[in-house]
């Protein structure tokens, strides 16, 4: 027989007993269903949790530091040898230059983080400030910023964290527009004896006249009031309330904890850095990155083993949720082996006659595998838009949910059209894998016998 | 071919049953040539054998033994793929008991041997047509079968039967579940068939006086042998 003509009894078959088929094909719907829901929601969550990662900054930065940074400060690991550490290069400005030549690097940044008296409206706090690269601005922390990024690499403007602008007035959002100033130390070259008495003076005199540190005043403009920490991804681990463009921050020679350390290291002409930050354009280059960082002769880091792990645990995670959606069909094809066995019975006769009438083993055997593949296919369509439905309901609660919370709302299922397809796909291998032992059994019906039943 | 130029030729063909410890032989030992364009009748009482014996000329089941001859092949000696193609193309049934498929209208019942046999969609429809017309049931073609009555369902099988175009008919009982008329109707039918077609007709009936009147040669069938023979 052609497909054509299989295709067309298979769905006649099916129409005649409606009512069983159309149970049996419904319960190949839910198994589908509930696989495609349960993948839909491995997918969605591993979607979400990789972009939420990315876009932190953690897996597409590369930490550096001088060999010889750790060595001077005693505390090196047992890659630190005392040969390595008297060889290494410094992290200075000619190393920063050398890294931002490297493939795919994005960006290259120190760590901008100084102590600073802030002075708005009258009312003075301690805080630390810390500068922001450029490229921060693409991370998902200034996704939900009242006010607006850095207008340029150099400006005078601040971001302030909610919390501490909650400190600085009523309201956290009472600052933005206006001006506050910053109270920091600068470092420089020569000694001075400063004029205000402060215990960053009391320092400068105690280093010996390498470099010293004078108070100094700036204003900066509030543009922004966020509610995340954006320097968590950028190098720095956190802790920031008041952030400033890194070009600003880095034009101001603010004394940083590091100054010390380079000075008793030897090379206190030339800044060098405690630990510089480049960026990766995605995280898949991290790895080139961090090896050609290490052929230059830094010490390099990244998380990017932490995203293996992170890998591995969603593969199986989707693994479970897998297992759980199959044995719902698992349940659904028993139902077609039911369903064919009893039409088997039932159709003994018509067998018989087909049989009679020259149809081969082969033709029977085709008629009801047809029969099992057609509700695998409507079944798996159903189950296909069931389980879209159940994923959307899920991410309609959990955005709900997180309204309530006053958290912005996220997607957490997903059905991609591979996922569609191959739910539909194995919907019907499972149907065809259920209709072999009934059609088996069909075509080995003797005629003479089955024509005989009544 | 055959060595006397006939169409069927059954040589010494035996068919044995199991029931449990017994073998029941069912044909046993049975010769019988039929020409071709021959109408025969195989009479006998029930268990005499003789619908055994139409089974294994129609190719639905196999002898136990001996060999069957139809048109120069022993279909006793062929694969399973090859039997079915034999009775899709050579051989045709009628049933005593109609055996239309209820679910299909009568149109869709003749067309199943051509979908079977995978002839042309353009092709079938004209060739059910002709079907139905030679039996005088075109204008009940989108009719299911259990609106039809007996002897009109009965057409409608004999239709079936004839639109594949095979050498032979081999009809167990077809009058077995009708009133005398339509009975007689449909010998008469199966006689036309013969005449205008040059149809090969074996015919198993236990209705003696009917068989007469339309065959023209009839075996004796008793305990699966053969016990005479009698020309019209």
């Amino acid at each position: 027989m052609t497909a054509r003509d299989l295709t067309e009894l298979a769905v006649r078959n099916l129409r005649e007993a409606i009512l069983r088929n159309s149970l049996t094909t419904l319960g190949i719907a839910v198994g589908v269903a509930s696989l495609v829901a349960m993948l839909s929601l491995g997918v969605g969550l591993q979607a979400l949790a990789s972009q939420r990662l990315t876009r932190s900054g953690l897996f597409d930065a590369v930490f550096v530091t001088s060999p010889r940074a750790f060595g001077g400060s005693g505390g090196g690991g047992p890659a630190s040898h005392s040969n390595l550490v008297k060889n290494a290069k410094p992290l200075d400005e000619d190393a920063r230059q050398q890294l931002a030549k490297i493939a795919n690097v994005v960006e290259v940044y120190p760590q901008m983080r100084f102590s600073a008296q802030v002075k708005f409206e009258g009312e003075e706090t301690g805080t630390s400030v810390i500068g922001l690269p450029e490229s921060s601005r693409n991370t998902g922390a200034f996704d939900g910023i009242n006010g607006s990024f850095f207008t340029a690499p150099q400006a005078q403007e601040v971001i302030l964290q909610k919390d501490f602008a909650k400190e600085l007035s009523s309201t956290a959002d009472a600052p933005l527009g206006k001006e506050l100033t910053l109270r920091y130390a600068e470092r420089s070259a020569s000694p001075s004896s400063g004029s205000g008495a402060s215990i960053l003076d009391a320092m400068a005199g105690a280093l010996g006249g390498g470099i010293s540190v004078v108070p100094r005043e700036k204003v900066f403009r509030i543009v922004g009031v966020i509610e995340s920490d954006p320097s968590a991804g950028i190098g720095s681990f956190g802790g920031g309330r008041v952030f400033v463009p890194l070009g600003t921050a880095e034009s101001l020679h603010a004394a940083q904890p590091g100054d010390l350390q380079a000075l008793m290291s030897g090379t206190p002409s030339k800044p060098t850095y405690l630990t510089l930050t480049v960026r990766a354009r995605s995280p898949k280059d991290v790895q080139a990155i961090e090896d050609a960082i290490k052929k230059l002769g830094f010490l390099a880091f990244s998380l990017l083993d932490a995203t293996k792990g992170l890998r591995i645990f969603f593969t199986v995670f989707d693994l479970l949720l897998g297992l759980f959606g199959s044995l719902a069909l698992t349940v659904a094809s028993l139902g077609i082996i039911n369903t064919l066995v009893m039409a088997i019975l039932e159709r003994r006769r018509e067998i018989g006659v087909l049989k009679a009438l020259g149809a081969t083993d082969g033709d029977v055997k085709s008629l009801f595998f047809a029969e099992a593949a057609a509700m695998g296919f409507l079944g798996g369509m159903a189950g296909v838009g069931g389980g879209w439905l159940i994923g959307r309901a899920l991410t309609f609660g959990t955005t709900l949910y997180l309204k309530q919370r006053d958290l912005p709302s996220v997607q957490i299922s997903s059905v991609p059209w591979w996922l569609a397809l191959g739910a539909i796909a194995f919907a019907v291998l499972v149907s065809l894998v259920a209709g072999l032992y009934p059609a088996a059994r069909a075509a080995k019906l003797n005629p003479v016998e089955a024509l005989r039943y009544e | 071919m055959s060595n006397n130029g006939s169409f069927l030729n059954a040589e010494n063909v035996c068919r044995e049953f199991r029931l449990g410890e017994s073998v029941v032989r069912a044909v046993d030992g049975v010769s019988l040539s039929v020409q071709a364009g021959e109408f025969i009748a195989l009479l006998g009482s029930s268990g005499s054998g003789k619908s055994t014996l139409l089974n294994l000329l129609a190719g639905l089941d196999r002898p136990t033994s001996g060999a069957i001859r139809v048109a120069g092949q022993d279909i006793a000696a062929l694969s399973s793929p090859e039997l079915a193609r034999y009775r899709r193309q050579t051989a045709a049934m009628v049933f005593q008991s109609f055996n239309l498929l209820p679910r299909m209208t009568l149109e869709e019942n003749v067309e199943l041997p051509l979908r079977l046999a995978e002839v042309d969609r353009k092709e079938r429809g004209r060739r059910v047509d002709e079907a139905l017309e030679r039996v005088g049931l075109a204008p009940r073609k989108r009719h299911r079968p259990s609106e039809l009555s007996g002897g009109e369902q009965q057409r409608g099988a004999i239709a079936r039967a004839l639109v594949n175009r095979p050498s032979i008919l081999l009809a167990d009982e077809p009058t077995g579940n009708l009133d005398s008329k339509n009975g007689e109707n449909i010998l008469q039918l199966l006689a036309e068939i013969q005449k205008s077609l040059g149809m090969t007709i074996v015919l198993v009936t236990h209705e003696r006086p009917l068989a007469e009147r339309f065959a023209q040669r009839f075996v004796f069938l008793s305990d699966g042998k053969l016990t005479g023979e009698g020309a019209a």
